[in-house]
């Protein structure tokens, strides 16, 4: 059963039929068939960005808030190269996307013809995987096969090169049937016996401890149940990084805060000082890590991941078990049911008491003003307003701010929370807001930012705008690209170089400009007011909250330290200056 | 060409030559879709993430099932060995991976054509060694040889150093072929 279609309405048809209902793109020449299909349904909803870049983040939000996998389309050469960012920061934070690039056409390939680029070239690094396709009678199975590797295993960008002729020649369609690549089967359940010995590990373990990721968010809301199933039957604490913030709830009483470079003072400490760490679809990345000589000495680790590749890639698992979370979780609380629920509860309980005294410590605390509005007040603020309000969605742009949102803002479902984890890209919060708002239309969607990060991408204001996607921008401003200065004062002898932000624009006039509601506010005393003013609105807003411009993240890990040597609010300014020694400063 | 003295043992599959403490030599055998840039990806790979190659060959094998086997000679601390092999397992076009080195026996060969110009006594003793190696006089002037040679690569390396005083002027290598010993296939 198929059918003769001309390329452009094939990659239309392969969209629907695989239930795709929003795409993020911008046109050009090399795609111009294909947004002439577009045109001629109603099926698909296109929403036209003001950069490649922003198609991408948009892209990755929408994902991220929904679980299904993000659609881009834009032209050859300059449109291919302006998605390449949006690629690598989802195959480093596992986001599925599809991106489709428009090429020049066949014949004219290698001939450096106009706006040719070697797209497959520039992003094959930054891909899980991309096609070129020649002949269009190959597009139908090469569009599905993209949705599958891009959804299948461990989640990632995938794009799909299409030459102009390719777009315009006729070619047979075939339906989604079971199309995937021979080679690619990536194992969702694990073995029986692996996750046996897990169970083992965790019966006996006297300070055991939940560190969990973005694998579990990536593997549905599903694994979400589970992990707080499986918490509640053992009792463990549980941490999260960065990318797994909402899978456990915040609420939870088994929840330490998140971990890592700026996490919880308890979950830090834990994290050192565990026995039994069970490892769920994280990646032991360096922000969590810290010193690797130092890092969790004297722990079995337990590790979960559907990627064979994330195991032992940093730090050696003594459990390594590859599935999908859900999956495995699944397995794991039946087989720990059926051998009586057995966990050590004398020296879990033991465990507790000395969790509570790390969590004593308060770590999150600061000094407040009466002056001026604190970053981490403004965030508190902001937190308790949207909890006020109901559901919530959060993105983030990447600095101090970003951290703060993760460290004051509690997230209790998963696929809440949107920020740029492993490649940290300046500008990903505004796109992400509006895939995020697109795919809920009638939630609360704040994108919480830094004055420089904003301007990276603030155009998309004015997709906002045109599609009536009323995003909260809710800028920390500082003046200062904080981040950068924080590092300055700890690293650099306190020498700001080039990290003011100078002659920012007059963020409520901008925001009249693009047509969206501006709002200032620079008194503690009239935040409640302004926040609430802004979450009201029924259109975009740019919210510049002007906060304390050398306020320091903490807690903070110095780089090359380890987990239980941490910097907290009330370091003193020797401390602060001794934080990094110069073997340290080499790392990011 | 001008071959230094001793060249061959930057060729780092040489099997004399030592490996920085902690590291290991492994062959690894990869069968990969025969489409267009599976090369690219196999090398941008290693490249991208630091790895080291040896030696690379690559050719289709199957042409009716379009397979290619890639044969990787590599270098690293087992940790590193093992990524690579995730790593490559898990690229979409690659069909499987096999460590030819750590799975039990395997024969490792290589063909290489060593080029000769010389004449009166070295040209006499250059054949003495050809025959002594069971080389093959593939080409033939009054005053050069090329030899056709194969073997494990350590052979070829001692061919080429014996040949180096007798008027050495260019080598050519194919880089290793690997299989297991054994009934099994891949
Ligand atoms: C300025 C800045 C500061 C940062 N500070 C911190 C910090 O203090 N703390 C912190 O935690 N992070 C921090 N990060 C983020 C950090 O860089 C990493 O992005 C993050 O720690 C990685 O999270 P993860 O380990 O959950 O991995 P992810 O990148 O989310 O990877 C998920 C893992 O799960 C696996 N997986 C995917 N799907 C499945 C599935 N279905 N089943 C099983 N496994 C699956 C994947 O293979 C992968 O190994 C910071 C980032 C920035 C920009
Ligand atoms: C695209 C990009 N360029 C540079 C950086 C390095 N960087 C990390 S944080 C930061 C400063 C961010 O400043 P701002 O957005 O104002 O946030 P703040 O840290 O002040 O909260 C910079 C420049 C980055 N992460 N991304």
């Amino acid at each position: 059963m198929s059918d003769t279609m001309t390329g452009a309405e094939i990659v239309i048809k392969a969209l629907i039929d695989q239930g795709v209902e929003v795409v993020f793109g911008y046109p050009g020449g090399a795609v111009l068939p294909i947004y002439d299909e577009l045109f001629k349904q109603n099926s698909i909803k296109h929403v036209l960005v003001r950069h490649e870049q922003g198609a991408t983040h948009a892209a990755e939000g929408y994902a991220r808030s929904t679980g299904k996998p993000g659609v881009v389309l834009v032209t050859s050469g300059p449109g291919a190269t302006n998605a390449v960012t949006g690629l690598q920061d989802a195959l480093m934070d596992s986001i599925p996307m599809i991106c489709l690039t428009g090429q020049v056409p066949t014949f004219m390939i290698g001939n450096d013809a106009f706006q040719e680029a070697d797209t497959i070239g520039i992003t094959r690094p930054c891909t899980k995987h991309n096609w070129l396709v020649k002949d269009t009678d190959e597009l139908a199975e090469t569009m599905h096969e993209a949705f599958f590797v891009a959804t299948h295993g461990r989640p990632g960008p995938v794009l799909v090169d299409i030459p102009k002729d390719v777009q315009f020649a006729d070619g047979n369609y075939t339906p989604p049937r079971n199309v995937k690549p021979r080679a690619y089967n990536p194992r969702v359940k694990a073995e029986a016996s692996s996750i046996q010995a897990a169970v083992e590990l965790m019966e006996a373990a006297k300070k055991p401890l939940f560190y969990t990721g973005g694998g579990v968010i990536n593997s549905g809301p599903q694994a979400s149940q589970l992990l707080r199933d499986l918490v509640d039957a053992t009792g463990f604490p549980v941490t999260s990084t960065l990318m797994g913030l909402g899978a456990y709830p915040a609420s939870g009483d088994k929840w330490l805060g998140m971990l890592g470079m700026h996490g919880s003072y308890e979950a830090n400490w834990a994290m050192h000082d565990c026995d039994v760490m069970i490892c769920v679809g994280a990646r032991f990345d360096d922000r969590i890590t810290g010193r690797l000589d130092a890092f969790a000495p004297n722990s079995k680790k337990i590790h979960i991941d559907i990627d064979p590749s994330s195991i032992n890639k940093n730090v050696r698992a003594d459990v390594p078990i590859v599935g999908d979370v859900a999956h495995v979780l699944e397995d794991m609380i039946r087989i720990f049911r059926s051998r009586g629920a057995k966990t050590d509860q004398a020296g879990v309980a033991d465990w507790w008491k000395i969790i509570a005294e790390w969590q004593a410590k308060k770590c999150f605390n600061f000094k407040n003003s009466d002056t001026l509005i604190k970053p981490q007040y403004a965030v508190q603020r902001l937190a308790a307003a949207m909890q006020n309000h109901g559901d919530y969605y959060v993105t983030t742009e990447v600095g101090q701010h970003q951290m703060w949102a993760a460290q004051y803002i509690p997230f209790n479902a998963p696929n809440r929370w949107m920020t740029s984890g492993g490649l940290g890209t300046m500008g990903y919060g505004v796109p992400a807001a509006v895939g995020v708002q697109m795919a809920h239309p009638d939630s609360l969607v704040v994108d919480v930012a830094g004055e420089a990060s904003f301007l990276m991408t603030m155009q998309e204001m004015s997709t906002a705008v045109q599609y009536r996607l009323p995003i909260k921008i809710f800028i920390l401003n500082n003046e200062r690209l904080g981040m950068v200065r924080q590092w300055q004062e700890l690293l650099h002898g306190e020498r700001y170089s080039s990290s003011y932000s100078e002659a920012l624009p007059d963020f409520v006039k901008l925001a009249e400009a693009f047509g969206c509601v501006g709002l200032r506010c620079d008194k503690p005393g009239d935040l409640d007011g302004a926040i609430d003013e802004m979450i009201k609105v029924d259109q975009p807003v740019i919210f510049d909250c002007l906060v304390e411009k050398h306020e320091n993240c903490f807690p903070m890990i110095p780089s090359g330290k380890a987990h239980n040597d941490m910097l907290l609010g009330d370091a003193d300014e020797e401390e602060i200056s001794n934080a990094i020694k110069s073997d340290g400063a080499v790392m990011v | 060409m001008d071959l230094k003295r001793g060249s061959s043992s930057h060729s780092a599959y040489h099997l004399r030559s030592n490996l920085p403490e902690g590291e290991e030599r492994r062959t690894l055998s990869v069968l990969v879709d025969n489409e267009a840039g599976v090369l690219a990806r196999v090398i941008g790979l290693f490249s991208g993430r630091g790895y080291n190659i040896e030696s690379l060959t690559v050719t289709e094998t199957d042409h009716t099932g379009h397979l290619s086997r890639i044969t990787v000679v590599t270098t690293g601390t087992p940790m590193v060995l093992e990524q690579i092999k995730a790593q490559l397992d898990r690229m979409i076009p690659i069909h499987r991976v096999r460590d030819l080195t750590s799975e039990g026996p395997s024969v490792q060969r290589e063909l290489a054509l060593v080029k000769v110009a010389n004449t009166g006594e070295h040209r006499v003793e250059s054949l003495r060694l050809k025959d002594a190696f069971r080389a093959q006089v593939v080409d033939a002037t009054l005053e050069s040889f090329v030899f056709e040679l194969t073997g494990a690569p350590d052979k070829i390396d001692a061919f080429v150093d014996l040949m180096r005083p007798l008027g050495l002027v260019d080598v050519s290598r194919t880089g290793v072929a690997a299989i297991s010993r054994g009934p099994e296939g891949m």
